[in-house]
């Protein structure tokens, strides 16, 4: 069942929920944020409409910085501002930004330890049409093996609007990972929300869960759909939030593993450094447990529907079933 | 602007011949580092620290201070040199240069030196930093209040990055943003116009929309004139393309591109210091 204390999204299992697209998310949190603090400056690369920074421009149009297509300049005058005393947002694609510009981001913003908030929108395979040259599969490794940089990956709209509102005030590097596609709504403006706490979305009824399901992003959805569908075969599982990556919460990580004793991870990334290696590299070394990885096989993407990569590619509700039913195997065995 | 007579250059040379000393012996002693371009900067980082810099070396985060980037920052020994001439930190610390747990470290590093304005080392992008800066001041209506500036390299004109920077501060007309290329001909393979030709170098400045003066790097005269001139300026950010010999001071070393990238040896830096007390 869906954890009753997080007052999740009850239509979530309906065909007709709500969806919405994570980036809209920051949209939002971005223009509050600059409500509530002066200093709050976006930088954009030339795509403020799909980075969703234009409803900050339109009202803040001295604080908005149009850079164009130049993705090292975005961050590191980002990182000269910071250095001034504002809290410079940067967002472009993921596949540009850290995908281009990953030194500046260590020695200007991360080494130099400014306050900067690189966005990285249109992340995953599930970008879809564009193809494989703009599905960022890398940026999760790439961000959080960087000393002093916090990394987040919201589930949703509502999760990634409280969470840039948050960064702007923690006064540390931040990398904010964005879906593009329309996706369901799971939680709610009530839903209790801790930056740097994972959250347990689904729990067994009774009894102790069989497997713990960690999941990021948008995945967190097809996490919950599996969970579902497990219960009705007489499976129990839980399924973690896993929003922030880094610092990555190991209580509560350890705590997942300690009852269930098998894990499955799961996000649109590679799986080599991804999400699932950070759980894995926690859980090595406090309370080993089967695990098994959902996400990319070290392979670039393609152009398609995000339904038919998500299958093609093997990150979808059979593959997370089959790799629920795999580590069982392991965890009895 | 204060004005500069013709005593206060004398002090000013003989302090640069200080920094010079103490550049060529802090590499001595580290046994690595860049010579050419620090020994080559001595006389434009002297003139700003003992005359042009809004500064107070026992107040390093005073708020009114002006900011100077140093975008090459592998030519820090003549800024710690400088920065500790002028009293920020003791001269003997100097040898401390590229040594375990040092505030020196071989590339200017915040972490253990807090009040440099930025750590820099990887090429391209101190420009972009003094331009946040200076953009941040324009927006919180600071801009007349005082100047960034941004010390860099003809070699790291190579850099995307510098252009792209180049570009944004030409649109955003910042006017209070003043840069000094160290025009010294020299990168770590070669003459820059072998590896990567930058000229017409004042030209590209130009075509970016930049207010571009050409300067002699060694004479303090002319040097001050022009960042007088550069301040003045209210419609356009500022380049002073400021041609100076690598290595100056040091016959030995003067416009080699050898000495880019290495330190001199016991005998060789004897052989310096001999020449700059004469």
């Amino acid at each position: 069942m869906l954890n009753p204390e997080l007052k999740l999204n009850t239509k979530i299992f309906n065909e007709d929920v709500e969806r919405e697209s994570i980036r809209k998310g920051f949209g939002l949190g971005l223009l509050q944020a600059g409500e509530a603090d002066k200093n709050v400056v976006a930088l954009c690369a030339d795509l403020k409409e799909s980075t969703q920074m234009q409803l900050f421009a339109e009202k803040f149009p001295k604080r908005f910085i149009e850079v164009g297509v130049a993705e090292q300049n975005l961050v590191t005058i980002g990182s000269g501002m910071a250095a001034a005393g504002k809290i410079p947002f940067c967002g472009s694609y993921a596949i540009f930004s850290p995908g281009r510009n990953w030194e500046q981001i260590r020695t200007t913003i991360a080494y130099n330890n400014r306050p900067v908030k690189i966005v990285g929108s249109h992340a995953g395979i599930t970008v879809g049409a564009d193809g494989g040259s703009h599905q960022m599969l890398e940026d999760i490794a790439l961000m959080r093996t960087m000393p002093n940089i916090e990394v987040f990956s919201p589930c949703d709209v509502i999760e990634a609007r409280k969470i840039t509102f948050k960064i702007a005030k923690t006064n540390k590097p931040a990398y904010l990972r964005l879906a593009r596609e329309k996706s369901p709504i799971i939680t709610t403006e009530e839903t209790p929300f801790e930056i740097n706490k994972a959250q347990i979305f689904w729990m067994p009824d009774v009894g102790i869960a069989q497997v713990g399901i960690i999941a990021t992003g948008e995945m967190v959805y097809y996490a919950l759909l599996v969970a579902k569908e497990l219960e009705t075969e007489g499976i129990k599982t839980k399924v973690m939030n896993l929003a922030t990556i880094k610092p990555i919460d190991k209580d509560a990580t350890i705590t997942l593993a300690k009852e269930c004793k098998a894990i499955v991870t799961v996000e649109d990334h590679q799986i080599a450094g991804g999400m699932g290696s950070a759980v894995a590299e926690v859980l090595t070394q406090n309370f080993p447990v089967p695990m098994e990885f959902v996400g990319m096989q070290d392979k670039f993407g393609q152009s398609g529907t995000p339904d038919e990569l998500i299958e093609h590619y093997g990150l979808g509700v059979k593959d997370i079933k089959e790799a629920v039913k795999k580590v069982l195997k392991r965890k009895t065995s | 602007m204060a004005f500069l007579s013709d005593e206060k250059i004398k002090t000013l040379q003989k302090k640069a011949n200080d920094i010079r000393q103490s550049i060529v012996e802090m590499l001595v002693e580290a046994k690595s580092g860049h010579t050419a371009g620090a020994l080559g900067m001595a006389d434009i980082f002297t003139l700003f620290y003992f005359h042009i810099l809004k500064h107070n070396p026992k107040d390093p985060f005073w708020e009114g201070r002006d900011k100077l980037i140093l975008s090459n920052g592998h030519i820090c020994p003549v800024l710690y040199a400088t920065m500790a001439h002028s009293g920020y930190f003791p001269v003997e610390e100097l040898k401390t240069l590229r040594k375990f747990g040092a505030r020196l470290q071989g590339h200017p590093d915040r972490n253990f030196l807090p009040f440099l304005e930025t750590s820099s080392g990887p090429l391209g992008s101190g420009l972009s930093q003094a331009i946040g800066m200076a953009l941040a001041d324009k927006i919180d209506g600071k801009d007349k209040d005082r100047f960034i500036y941004c010390f860099m390299s003809d070699g790291e004109l190579d850099e995307g990055n510098s252009w792209e920077a180049i570009m944004f501060a030409g649109k955003r007309k910042l006017q209070n943003l003043i840069t000094i290329v160290d025009r010294n001909n020299i990168q770590i393979d070669g003459n820059t116009e072998k590896i990567m030709p930058l000229e017409p170098l004042a030209d590209k400045w130009r075509a970016f929309n930049w207010n571009t003066i050409e300067v002699s790097g060694h004479d303090f005269k002319s040097l001050n004139e022009t960042v007088e001139k550069a301040q003045e300026m209210l419609e356009k950010p500022t380049v002073i393309v400021a041609h100076t010999i690598p290595g100056k001071g040091v016959k030995e070393f003067e416009r080699d591109y050898k000495w880019h990238g290495i330190a001199p040896n016991k005998e060789q830096g004897e052989m310096a210091l001999r020449e700059l007390r004469n």
